[in-house]
């Protein structure tokens, strides 16, 4: 049987190729920011372009989404496995890593050395934690690997952001949670960025270390170990910090902190717009039904992709975690973000903005019926009168389709 | 009798134990739930289980 795929899979790689495969290596511009700031100011003399980094991802991609469009381009199904294997996709990735470091290191000795004005180290700084911040996206593909060494290559993506519990937390925590009140990483409607920052970050980490302790606790240890995960993550950035700092004096602290700050703040507005006021019923037995793709948002902008190694196919993520980048699919049937991840960004900034784009289109989601939708309890009252929510919806309103997961299992299971 | 964990949560099949919330007798087989079942946690597909250990029958 597996042969026999893989035998169809090598008769058909001559008709199927990959429209993207060398498209990713253009994910590696980003880690090389600094030294593009670098080399842009000192031919120019413009101190402008030290803030390269966020230019390009919220100005330079946007407009590059708009250029280039969209593509809904799947691998067929009998690929997939061999796609997967090929080692091609996951070295871009690990690439990432020593591109990121070195420029950390180069930004501490401009910090330190070159003349630059504050807002020139500021910009910087900024920049660094745009690479920071698009590095927790590549400690995300790595950290839902089985390979033990891409798990800990994702620790070490995390130390620049000292968000190494994200690891944690993302696997056991939001995969399980995700598009339900309890998950600190799920957006609701109603809830601007701007209160779900604080909620999230503080949320997640909580969540990584009751993770953590309660698993220690299984084997009897205290959580006080290197042996947890949060703390032995957290430990590398100390390292890290701890040894920039005695190479380049403490100037360097505050520029860290800043786009460190930065970098993961950049994550959670990739959180923020993910799940935005979806919602998974609960079902009869009182559990939540399964997550099913209709419980994040989409994207199909190239451009956006290739630098987020499809993360905006982020349903077919959600139903298949460890599935590696290059074989995400697009499914037809789930919601639609209407820009690429990095404009929604620049929009979730603005939260009138955010609301007025994309409000509608979770009323539509749910068919108008906004008691379906992740309602943030703070301003119940106002998103109820607002949108014409009638009453509180039944919670078996959608049982239906979480039903038929369930009855696919009983069907099948003696 | 074996243990199946869910790679991306931690989420364990018991063959012993089944998962009768959803029909699945005890001492269903893992080769005998659906392709199609995913994860009851985190929704992650029956192919992001691994066998983890025999239990004692």
């Amino acid at each position: 049987m597996t042969s026999a795929t893989a035998d169809h899979g090598t008769g058909e790689t001559a008709a199927w190729r990959d429209g993207k495969r060398y498209a990713w290596l253009l994910g590696l511009v980003v880690p090389a920011i600094p030294f593009l700031a670098w080399g842009l100011v000192s031919a120019t003399g413009l101190g402008a372009f030290w803030w390269l980094g966020p230019v390009i991802v919220f100005v330079l991609i946007p407009l590059i989404d708009v250029a280039v469009g969209t593509d809904a381009e799947n691998p067929p199904d009998e690929l997939i496995e061999w796609l997967e294997q090929d080692r091609y996709y996951r070295w871009v990735t690990y690439l990432y890593l020593p591109i990121q470091y070195a420029g950390l290191v180069l930004a501490c000795w401009l910090w330190t050395t070159y003349p630059m004005t504050l807002v020139d180290r500021v910009g910087l700084a900024v920049s660094v934690g745009v690479v920071a911040g698009i590095g927790i996206n590549t400690a995300h593909e790595l950290g839902h690997k089985k390979e033990k060494h891409e798990r800990w290559l994702s620790r070490v993506a995390l130390a620049q952001s000292c968000y190494g519990h994200f690891f944690i937390e993302h696997n056991r925590g939001h995969h399980v949670r995700v598009a339900t009140p309890e998950d600190p990483a799920s957006s609701r409607f109603g809830e601007t960025f701007w209160g779900f920052l604080p909620r999230s970050v503080v949320g997640s980490l909580t969540s990584a270390w009751s993770l953590e302790k309660a698993r220690l606790a299984r084997q009897n240890k205290s959580p006080w170990t290197l042996r947890n995960d949060v703390l032995n993550a957290w430990a590398m950035s100390g390292v890290l910090f701890a040894g920039l700092t005695v190479a380049f004096g403490p100037a360097v602290l505050p520029y860290l902190a800043v786009q460190a700050v930065f970098g993961f703040s950049l994550l959670e507005v990739v959180n923020y717009l993910e799940h935005y006021g979806l919602l998974r019923q609960k079902t009869d037995s009182g559990r939540y039904e399964r997550a099913a793709p209709r419980h994040s948002w989409n994207s199909n902008n190239v451009a956006t992709n290739v630098f987020l190694y499809h993360l905006q196919r982020h349903s077919d993520h959600h139903a298949n975690p460890t599935r590696r980048y290059q074989a995400l699919r697009d499914f037809e049937q789930a919601p639609q973000l209407p820009a690429g991840y990095a404009s929604m960004i620049v929009c979730a900034w603005i939260p009138p903005l955010w609301r007025k784009v994309m409000d509608r289109r979770v009323l539509a989601h749910y068919d108008g019926d906004v008691t379906l939708a992740n309602i943030d309890p703070r301003n119940r009252g106002k998103v109820l009168a607002r949108h014409g929510g009638v009453t509180e919806a039944p919670a078996a309103s959608s049982a239906g389709s979480a039903g038929s997961a369930g009855s696919a299992v009983e069907g099948g299971a003696r | 009798m074996k243990i199946y964990r869910c790679e991306v949560c931690g989420f364990e099949y018991d063959e012993s134990q089944g998962w009768p919330d959803e029909g699945i007798a005890p001492g269903t087989k893992w080769e005998d739930i659906p392709e199609d079942w995913c994860c009851p946690d985190c929704g992650a597909a029956k192919a992001d289980f691994v066998m983890v250990e025999v239990s004692p029958a």
